[in-house]
């Protein structure tokens, strides 16, 4: 059975709800980040998070996946639940949360292996017995990187160029089949070709996928985004959810002000 | 408060000095750099003195001193076998309980097992056991070990007696003193040198390799065995070959607890020997020339084995810490 | 185990089973074995610690300081001429080690941008230098003063201290330099001063607390050391008169006494290492607050 398959019996169809997000407030230590967030995120579709640095939007996608407390203290108050499944719940195993919500970084990241074993490791991780060719094979065409690699697949991630190492990362991601995917500027350290690619691939991914991508490209939110989070701070320094909507409505009527200014700002 | 005016006129040529004219500037590093020069010559000057005074030794018993096992001052007949051994032995045991031990405690004082308030006194303790002289722990090795070690043969010649080779318990004659004793002294010595090397190397993976593994769903366990060890194996190699150069030249804490015979056993209980403690026991009384001699032929030995073991130390280290800039 | 990449139970099911039984023995296992490690690892710190301070605290007295050691087996006396011997030693391998472990120090860290390839060759050799084991460095002044001189003396084992702290004034040196600021240099050489003038009028002053402490250290690992002194200094039962003679320090009498028969003599070995540890103990925890780092 083809990953591809499994995945057609699993999925949400249309206007499901990913991630159900209420009342949420997010504390380093004792610092406040992120405040009275609440939104649905639709499963099968990409959702851009769009606002100024430091207004909390990788917070925001780490405590989706709750990685944010593998780096520091945290605490989260209100509501996140994956498909009904409050995913703070004390009863909420953290590695299957992981497992189920993949995530790619700003930097790339492929662990000093080669190619074959950067892909294989969730599933080696989880006790996969199987094809495990297939699974890199399957997983390097989805990332669209196969064709480059298909030779060196038994040679150092390290050795791949940085758009291809973030596509490796991508590819990781995807070999454990995951629900979502998050990714939180994932093409800020790529040249503009590379970042033409992982767009493209965003696309080819949108409808197998839940994909939330933080991004501070307004074109590229515009480009691969069906739904837009506009997130800003004020002087209190804590980041609020302002409006969220259809991109085009975010981008062409937003009903705030800041929303406003910051697009215009940013197209300007 | 030197700043003349004169000084701008004079900074241009100041800026192009530097190849020949003797400035107080080309002075100084002239000077740092013979000290430092100094320094390293030591190396070689030591090399040159050991391996000179070692001369008649190596001349009269050769390559033949690697194997003879017979160390007998009365006829002159000098064989470094059971040293070697004894050496050897000793620190292979001291490497097996302390680089699981030492890489245990890495793993645990980086990985975010413990708040930092515990974790940093925790660490510094360890550390803390590098700096005791190792005759403290000699002294503490007679008095404490020792006994302990006595208690635990008897009571294993008791039980298990029966275990023998060549009608010998293996367990040998409960004196405490030993191969075993001395390994697990100088483990604890090594401890420190094994444990804060690998924690340095550890904290210094990228945190993101660290998120990349567990974003993906592995366990912090999973990451620590699949990741991150062999994303730091170089640096925990270098680490461990850093203890056992320490170990093969550790003297007095060995010397007070090996039993000083030069054997070689089939109990690891039993009594032995180390280079290092033969020099300590034997240099002071020496008083012939051949074992003078010979004594310098073992110090040589002493000297060459673990001088490469710390170059292959360092180079792995270097290399560990190059990649990572 | 698992056979297929997605788990088959709807997703709240899924999140809210336990790991899988195997992953979680292995974390269980491991988690205890390493607490179980670093346990064992205690132990003997602490069990060092309390014996010495015990025994060691027990047999201190005014003596220990102002009397020769007693004839074995008659109890009293003290080891007054081995703290001398030790202060001598340790004085004259500073008098040695100093000023050539000083300057090196300034050179790899201030010469760092233009001789990168001899400044690797020095720290490779430093590197190795103190990785030498102590008792090889005591055949060593062996051969250069005793074998000379024809007599153990203060300067042999002074000699010897004083190759063996070395590698340790060096490394603290240049670590002491290089906490300085980068902007006194700058600021230094911006006013038109040369990097001489610059390192010995501003750098150093600034870092000298450091370079004291680094020199603190080696002098409180020397005089921990006995290996290098068995031979070169050996011992005496009697005050120092003059420095060319075999000369007693607290190292060796811990190391002599020790291995004797007498309880009294192995009180004093406790009562001696009580003093050496209080001294490297007490410049190993404030060097560590110097330099946030271990040597
Ligand atoms: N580990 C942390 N500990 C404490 N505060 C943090 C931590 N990480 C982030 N913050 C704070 O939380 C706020 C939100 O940070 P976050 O990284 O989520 O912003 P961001 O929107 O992703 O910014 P950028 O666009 O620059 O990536 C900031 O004020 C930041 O200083
Ligand atoms: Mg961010």
């Amino acid at each position: 059975m083809s990953s591809e398959q499994l995945q057609a019996d699993q999925v949400p169809t249309k206007a499901v709800t990913a991630y159900k997000v209420r009342n949420m407030a997010f504390f380093y230590g004792t610092k406040k980040a992120l405040d009275n967030i609440s939104v649905d995120l639709p499963a099968k579709s990409v959702t851009a998070i769009i606002g100024p640095s430091g207004c909390g939007k990788s917070t925001f996608i780490k405590a989706l996946n709750r990685i944010a407390e593998a780096e520091t203290k945290v605490r989260i108050d209100g509501q996140i639940e994956l498909f009904g499944q409050n995913i703070y719940d004390p009863k909420v195993n953290i590695t299957r949360l992981r497992r189920r919500v993949g995530m790619v970084f700003q930097r790339p990241n492929p662990f000093p292996m080669t190619i074959y074993d950067n892909i294989t490791y969730g599933p080696r991780v989880f006790g996969f017995k199987g094809n495990y060719d297939e699974i890199v094979e399957t997983s390097l065409r989805r990332a669209a990187l196969w064709n480059e690699v298909k030779d060196k697949v038994k040679t150092s991630a390290l050795g791949l160029s940085g758009g291809q190492q973030q596509r490796l990362c991508i590819a990781r991601s995807l070999a454990v089949n995951p629900d979502v995917l998050l990714m939180d500027e994932p093409c800020s350290a790529l040249d503009p070709i590379a970042t033409l690619r992982i767009e493209e691939l965003i696309e080819t991914l949108r409808d197998q996928f839940t994909i939330i991508i933080v991004t501070h490209n307004m074109q590229q939110a515009g480009r691969v985004s069906q739904n837009t989070l506009f997130f800003n701070t004020d002087e209190s320094r804590i980041g609020q959810l302002v409006e969220n909507g259809p991109t085009k409505e975010i981008f062409f009527s937003p009903k705030d002000k800041r929303t406003e200014d910051y697009i215009s700002g940013r197209f300007g | 408060m030197q700043t003349q005016p004169s000084n701008q006129l004079e900074a241009p040529e100041n800026l192009t000095a530097g190849g020949g004219s003797l400035q107080p500037d080309t002075i100084a590093r002239g000077v740092f750099l013979v000290a430092a020069l100094a320094v390293v010559g030591t190396l070689f000057w030591m090399a040159f003195v050991v391996a000179r005074d070692a001369m008649p030794a190596i001349s009269k018993f050769g390559l033949g001193f690697l194997v003879n096992s017979t160390w007998d001052p009365v006829v002159e007949e000098f064989g470094g076998l059971t040293f070697v051994f004894g050496t050897i032995a000793s620190s292979a045991i001291a490497m097996l309980l302390a680089v699981p031990v030492g890489l245990g405690i890495a793993i645990f004082l980086t990985e975010d097992f413990l708040p930092e308030w515990i974790l940093t006194p925790i660490a510094f303790m360890v550390e803390l056991l590098a700096a005791i002289p190792s005759v403290v722990y000699g002294l503490w090795g007679i008095f404490v070990m020792i006994p302990i070690v006595r208690a635990v043969e008897t009571f294993l010649n008791q039980t298990l007696g029966w275990i023998q080779i060549g009608g010998k318990s293996i367990f040998g004659v409960p004196y405490g003193p030993g191969l075993l004793t001395a390994g697990v002294l100088l483990a604890i010595m090594i401890l420190p040198t094994i444990a804060s090397i690998s924690r340095d190397v550890l904290k210094a993976i990228p945190r993101s390799l660290r998120n990349g593994s567990l974003a993906l769903g592995a366990t912090r366990w999973e990451t620590i065995f699949r990741v991150l060890l062999p994303a730091a194996s170089s640096g925990v190699v270098g680490a461990c070959i850093l203890g056992l150069g320490r170990a093969l030249g550790e003297t007095m804490a060995v010397t007070m607890v090996i039993g000083n015979t030069p054997q070689i056993d089939t109990s690891i209980f039993a009594p032995a020997y180390t280079i290092a403690a033969l020099l300590a026991n034997e240099f002071a009384e020496a008083n012939t020339a051949v074992h003078i001699g010979a004594l310098f032929f073992a110090a040589l030995l002493l000297f060459v084995i673990t001088l490469l073991v710390n170059i292959v130390a360092e180079l792995i280290v270097r290399r560990v810490s190059l990649e990572r800039n | 185990m698992t056979t297929s990449l997605r788990p088959e139970q709807p997703v709240s099911d899924d999140l809210t089973s336990p790991l899988e039984p195997g992953r979680a023995l292995f974390t269980t296992s491991m988690t205890t074995l390493s607490v179980v490690f670093t346990f064992f690892a205690i132990i003997p710190l602490f069990s060092v610690l309390i014996y010495v301070l015990i025994q060691g605290f027990t047999s201190l007295s005014p003596d220990i300081f102002t009397k020769l050691p007693a004839p074995a087996g008659t109890p009293g006396g003290g080891f007054g001429n081995a703290i001398q011997g030790t202060l001598l030693m340790v004085g004259i391998a500073a008098l040695i080690s100093v000023p050539f472990g000083v300057l090196s120090g300034i050179f790899l860290s201030e010469y760092a941008r233009d001789d990168r390839g001899i400044i690797e060759v020095i720290r490779f050799g430093v590197n190795v230098l103190a990785g030498v084991p102590s008792i090889v460095i005591g055949v060593f002044a062996y051969g250069v003063v005793v074998l000379s001189t024809k007599t153990f003396s203060a300067y042999a084992g002074g000699f010897a201290l004083a190759i063996l702290m070395l590698p340790i004034i060096v490394r603290t040196t240049e670590e002491a330099l290089k906490l300085v600021p980068w902007e006194l240099r700058l600021g230094s050489l911006g006013l038109g001063a040369d990097r001489f003038n610059t390192t010995a009028r501003v750098i150093v002053p600034a870092a000298l607390p450091g370079i004291i402490t680094g020199v603190m250290l080696a002098v409180s690992r020397a005089a921990g050391e006995t290996a290098p002194l068995l031979f070169t200094a050996l011992f005496s039962q009697y005050w120092i008169d003059k420095v060319g003679q075999p000369t007693a320090s607290l190292a060796v009498l811990i190391f002599n006494y020790a291995t004797t028969p007498y309880a009294d003599l192995q009180r004093k070995a406790w009562g001696a290492s009580l003093l050496l540890l209080i001294l490297v103990l007490a410049i190993s925890i404030i060097s560590r607050y110097v330099f946030r780092r271990r040597f």
